[in-house]
């Protein structure tokens, strides 16, 4: 909210400077997001009378002896064509900072700083100013807007300082209006806020005015949509004369921002910063049907705003019409064929409130934003409809620019414009706080904010200004004493009447952070990705149509295509996260995400998702290999205390010979393995990657199971190494799971060599394995162990034709 | 003494200049020293040849012979021993300036991190850690956290939803109304988690992360919440941080307030971080608003609470000083393995 110190102190009288207010501010819950002097790039320009000016021959330069009261008498040149003897001018010393202009004068490029100069051989020592070079526009000061010197009074003061008398010593506050103070949204709503914190009088605006006569007999105002529109309030002007408004109100306008018009709008802009309330003004000739009517637009209706657009409307949105025709889209934009010309006569006024939410919805549809609509989005209230419009009577006598007549119509199905009644326990706002506020700060400040309070006993009696719509409950006062009482009132405690808690992670959190830990331990990084993933990612992966992976959530309404689904396997955004460091020339490294895969039951979704937590394991480089991946599985197998089994499996975007399902007691967890290498090739990999995605939701039944200690062997263990020559078909899993049921003394098994080559059958392997045993009540003697290896040589035979090596 | 004794003496003596490793006088020594089969040992033997008085003599010198060959061939040792151990050092003289070999260990992410701190410092206040759901309906994201659909706060947050009824939730304050719905105070939880916000530049990112706090039991106030912030900002900005409550608002609080806190890196004197004013602001918070409690049949007449919410990215970027939110969720090694504890 862009808020002028000169127009804030139309309403109070502001005695602090404006770093102090700047604080006040603060402290009562309105942040000054930026504060700044109106001249802040100005400095040394001061008034200066010409006393004599001759022209330079053969130039359109003069050479002027100025002279600048106490500042002295300067040899200045000047190229300004209505430079002339006796005119007072703004005249820039040496050192003196103003805007740099282009050739055409007109355009800002910067600021400058003034030096001696020399102009055709004439030293000059400073420089005459134009308006532009001060930053000051015609509406901002008459006659500044001339592409030439900015002409002072001729009764302003040789050698005093410009920057008053040209309104640059003013202060502009832009101030963060917080959603619930939608009041506050007007300079005259935070000029209440800043005399309630200072505790000053507020000013009310001049709201009289005398009505004539005139009236428009019949006239009606209809309201077909009342939820959208709880109040719509006309009245009627004749008499009315286009014109130029007063400058003290072009330049206010000028101050937040906007252009003068003509009078007539000019008071509806003005009144829309001053209150806070969009107003529109109709050229009354143009309204056909002596009536006005809101309602809903009928699908595919147009009209032609004030900017010559042509939109198409729908039933969502919401139009002022006259007995036949559309004039304005509600809250948006007037329609161009009602707009107020230079031959307006005759006027009708509109104030009225329409549900934000609406006109929220109806600007981003159509893609119109105005102040307006802008305004309205923020929502207003029915006490501003009526106070805004007597304001618009007024300013319509001030400015001399027409004459109120008799006709007002006001439709009201909103909420009341008189204060409300509202008893609160003054007991339950202090416990809210926790501390006593004393009663007569608390009378002092709901006085100061306009709630007329009493209290009676425990009783605090208010009553709530209508335009106070966010005021409901004890919790509200309790706000508003202690935002002006001063937060440094709050003594810390710590919760002396509530029961003592014990916090802490549950078994899922405490199970996912020590996975995450094992994970680094391996050298991984832990890695956050997007939610969201793209179609693309989909494709990338070659999720076939029927997998219910490809039955991902859409967003309806995504930033980008790239992040539109919600995700279903983790594994698109840790491939892209690897192509992302190759790129950048991590060759090799290490990644992991613990995140959540989003599975629908249906779609459109009718009830929540499963959210499904996952682990996605991502390793890359010259080193890693299908059984490095391998390892970091059996790290987390060991991890949760499980065994982790594993079955060769293929899938659509990993190698078909190079991928393992992942098992655990029986049930599928998940799969690994190497990277596709046409994928790998589509992303510009360097170095092998390899993907592990588990299914922690499933991993989560075994987050109890405890590390279990084993008893050490009472008795020695015996080891025997046994070199096998089996079929190159034969894997070593299927070796070790035959000996392993062939005798139950076995407690590990080791793979210490693989041979194949000229010593052996070209079609045979040779696997050197040492295996140990481990007694269980008796010691073991050399022939028992003897005994069962024999054993296990036989069952292998027996099996796969596994045999000795020789 | 017997020339046959000086003559090994000489023997030794003369062999030993010719060793030149502790093998090779290990070897010398046995030749000589070796139980009863060295030369010296063999000495003994010839006992029987000497003659009866010239025995108690020899006896000596043999025994005399065996003590210095012992001494010096012993001694030999310790010296050969050393000189080997020098030459081996030397033998392994490095370049120790050549890279260190890497230590292969990974980082959790500066999320990860800064959410564990503060689940540290919480859950010592007793509070139970609650991860609520990512895919919320507008009923537990708005409605019941006193935000109905025409609600200015609505225009807040840019929502991403997935059907009329479901969204992305936009703050984790949604968990909180099924804790409420679900048990009866005292509540003490915080609700860390992903939310998601139709928004992109380079200090928002649609994706990040929140923690929520929230407090219910009797007697709860906004003395409480300032004693609370008080403990936690000392935890995690040092004992010397002080906290400042100011006005602000959130629907599903009131009062609200914005929390600041001295700024850390100048201790409130201005800095570059804390643009100049010596605070910087941490959290959003106030007293639980009293629909908010009635939505979930709690008595607001008997219980009052707190909540407060964290930013988790902000206070990562703070504390590494990144100023892209982006660099933590594009998985940049570079990146990554800077931002360890």
């Amino acid at each position: 909210m862009i808020t002028p110190l000169s127009w804030l102190k139309e309403y109070v009288d502001i005695d602090i400077t404006p770093q102090e207010l700047q604080d006040k501010l603060f402290s009562c819950g309105f942040e000054v997001e930026e504060l700044y002097e109106v001249g802040k790039d100005i400095s040394k320009v001061v008034v200066g009378k010409v006393m004599t000016c001759e022209p330079i021959p053969e130039t359109h330069l003069h050479v002027c002896q100025v002279d600048c009261g106490e500042h002295g008498t300067f040899q200045i040149c000047c190229g300004a064509d209505n430079v002339a003897t006796g005119g007072k001018f703004p005249v820039a010393l040496v050192g003196a900072t103003v805007y740099a202009t282009a050739k055409d004068h007109k355009t800002v490029e910067g600021v400058m700083t003034i030096g001696k100069g020399k102009l055709r051989g004439y030293e000059s020592f400073g420089m005459l100013c134009s308006g532009v070079e001060l930053g000051v526009s015609e509406n901002m000061f008459p006659g500044a807007g001339y592409n030439g010197l900015l002409v002072l009074p001729e009764d302003a003061e040789i050698g005093a300082d410009v920057k008053p008398m040209l309104g640059l010593d003013d202060w502009i506050f832009d101030i963060a209006i917080t959603a619930n103070r939608p009041d506050c949204q007007s300079i005259f709503g935070i000029a209440r806020e800043v005399a309630a914190v200072l505790g000053k009088e507020l000013k009310m605006p001049a709201l009289d005015y005398t009505e004539t006569d005139a009236e428009l007999s019949g006239f009606k105002v209809s309201v077909d949509c009342p939820d959208l529109c709880p109040r719509y309030s006309a009245h009627y002007v004749t008499d009315v004369t286009i014109g130029e408004s007063p400058a003290w109100m072009k330049r206010r306008l000028a101050l937040v921002g906007i252009d003068a018009i003509s009078n007539v709008v000019d008071i509806t802009n003005y009144i829309l910063k001053e209150l806070g309330q969009p107003m529109h003004a109709f050229d009354l000739s143009t309204l056909e049907g002596n009536a006005i009517n809101v309602r809903r637009a009928a699908d595919g209706e147009k009209i032609v705003t004030l900017d010559e657009q042509e939109l198409t409307l729908n039933n969502a949105n919401m139009v002022i019409c006259d007995g036949v025709k559309p004039v304005a889209l509600a809250g948006v934009m007037g329609g161009l064929n009602s707009e107020i010309r230079e031959t307006t006569s005759a006027v009708l006024f509109e104030s009225a409130k329409f549900a934000r939410d609406n006109i929220r919805r109806t600007s981003r549809a159509v893609g119109k934003r105005s102040d307006s609509s802008a305004r309205y989005e923020k929502g207003v209230d029915e006490y501003a409809t009526v106070m805004a419009m007597k304001r618009a009577l007024h300013l319509i006598e001030e400015l001399g620019c027409g004459k109120v007549a008799k006709t007002h119509v006001d439709v009201n199905t909103g909420n009341s414009v008189e204060p409300r009644a509202l008893t609160v326990s003054i007991d339950r706002v202090n416990k809210c706080l926790g501390i006593v506020v004393p009663n007569e700060e608390i009378l002092k400040i709901m006085t100061n904010l306009c709630f007329e309070p009493s209290i009676d006993g425990d009783d605090l009696k208010l009553m709530v200004p209508a335009y106070r719509e966010d005021v409901e409950t004890y919790q509200d006062i309790a706000e508003e004493v202690i935002r002006m009482y001063g937060y440094e009132h709050v003594v810390p405690a710590f919760m002396p009447s509530a029961q003592v808690t014990i916090g802490g992670l549950n078994q899922v959190q405490k199970t996912e952070l020590r996975l995450k830990k094992a994970l680094c331990s391996a050298g991984a990084y832990e890695c956050i990705h997007y939610s969201f993933f793209s179609p693309a990612d989909l494709d990338m992966l070659r999720i076939p149509e029927e997998a219910a992976e490809r039955n991902a959530i859409r967003i309806m309404n995504p930033i980008s295509e790239e992040i539109s689904l919600m995700r279903t396997t983790l594994a698109a955004s840790m491939i892209n996260a690897i192509a992302r460091n190759q790129k950048k020339g991590n060759l090799a490294g290490r990644l992991f995400e613990i995140g959540n895969v989003y599975m629908p039951y249906e779609l459109p979704l009718t009830q929540y998702p499963d959210e499904k937590a996952r682990l996605c394991v991502g390793i890359f480089g010259e080193n890693e290999s299908f059984y490095t991946m391998k390892g970091l599985a059996q790290k987390i197998a060991e991890t949760l205390h499980v065994t982790f089994e594993y079955e060769a499996m293929s899938n659509t975007f990993l190698h078909p010979y190079q991928t393992a399902k992942v098992l655990c007691e029986g049930n599928e967890v998940g799969y690994f393995g190497k990277l596709a290498y046409d994928i790998a090739d589509a992303k510009d990999l360097r170095t092998p990657a390899f993907v592990m995605e588990l299914d922690l939701k499933v991993l989560s039944q075994w987050y109890d199971k405890k590390a279990v200690f084993t008893p050490l062997p009472k008795f020695p263990e015996e080891s025997r190494d046994l070199a096998l020559v089996a079929d190159r078909s034969i894997t070593c899993g299927e070796i070790e799971k035959v000996m392993k049921e062939s005798c139950k003394y076995i407690s590990k098994i080791t793979l210490f060599d693989i041979y194949e080559g000229e010593q052996i059958a070209a079609d045979k392997k040779s696997m050197a394995f040492t295996v140990v045993f481990t007694p269980k009540n008796e010691a073991f003697t050399a022939e028992s162990v003897d005994g069962y290896v024999k054993k296990i040589l036989k069952q292998l035979g027996k099996a796969y034709g596994v045999e000795l090596r020789s | 003494m017997n020339a046959n004794l000086e003559q090994i003496k000489q023997e030794i003596i003369s062999g030993a200049e010719e060793l030149t490793s502790s093998k090779e006088v290990y070897e010398f020594k046995k030749k000589f020293l070796d139980g009863k089969a060295g030369k010296i040992g063999m000495l003994m033997k010839e006992m029987k040849n000497i003659a009866p008085q010239e025995r108690a003599a020899y006896g000596k010198g043999v025994n005399e012979l065996k003590e210095w060959a012992l001494g010096f061939l012993g001694e030999l040792d310790v010296k050969m021993k050393e000189k080997e151990l020098q030459a081996r050092y030397e033998a392994e003289k490095i370049d120790i300036s050549l890279p260190a070999a890497e230590e292969k260990e990974g980082n959790l992410h500066p999320i990860t991190l800064v959410r564990n701190q503060l689940i540290d410092i919480f859950s010592g206040m007793g509070f139970e850690i609650y991860e609520g759901r990512e895919i919320e309906t507008d009923y537990y994201n708005f409605t019941a956290l006193n935000t109905p659909q025409d609600h200015p706060a609505r225009d807040m947050q840019d929502t991403f939803y997935l059907s009329p009824e479901f969204l992305l939730r936009t703050q984790t304050s949604a968990g909180q109304i099924h804790v409420m719905e679900n048990s009866k105070p005292p509540i003490k939880i915080l609700s860390p988690g992903k939310v998601f916000r139709s928004d992109d530049d380079a200090t928002h990112s649609p994706m990040f992360t929140q923690m929520e706090g929230l407090v219910v039991d009797k007697g709860i106030t906004l003395c409480d919440l300032q004693g609370m912030l008080d403990v936690f900002v000392k935890k995690i900005y040092g004992e010397g941080t002080k906290t400042r409550l100011r006005p602000s608002y959130f629907p599903f609080t009131e009062p609200s307030v914005e929390v600041d806190c001295s700024c850390f890196e100048c201790g409130g004197t201005g800095c570059k971080l804390c643009k100049g004013t010596g605070w910087i602001e941490i959290l959003g918070a106030g007293v639980v608003n009293n629909k908010v409690l009635e939505n979930c049949g709690i008595d607001p007449n008997e219980y009052s609470g707190f909540a407060f919410g964290i930013g988790i990215e902000r206070t990562a970027m703070l504390k590494y000083g990144i100023n892209n939110i982006k660099l933590l969720f594009e998985s940049d090694l570079r990146v990554l393995s800077q931002l360890n504890d």
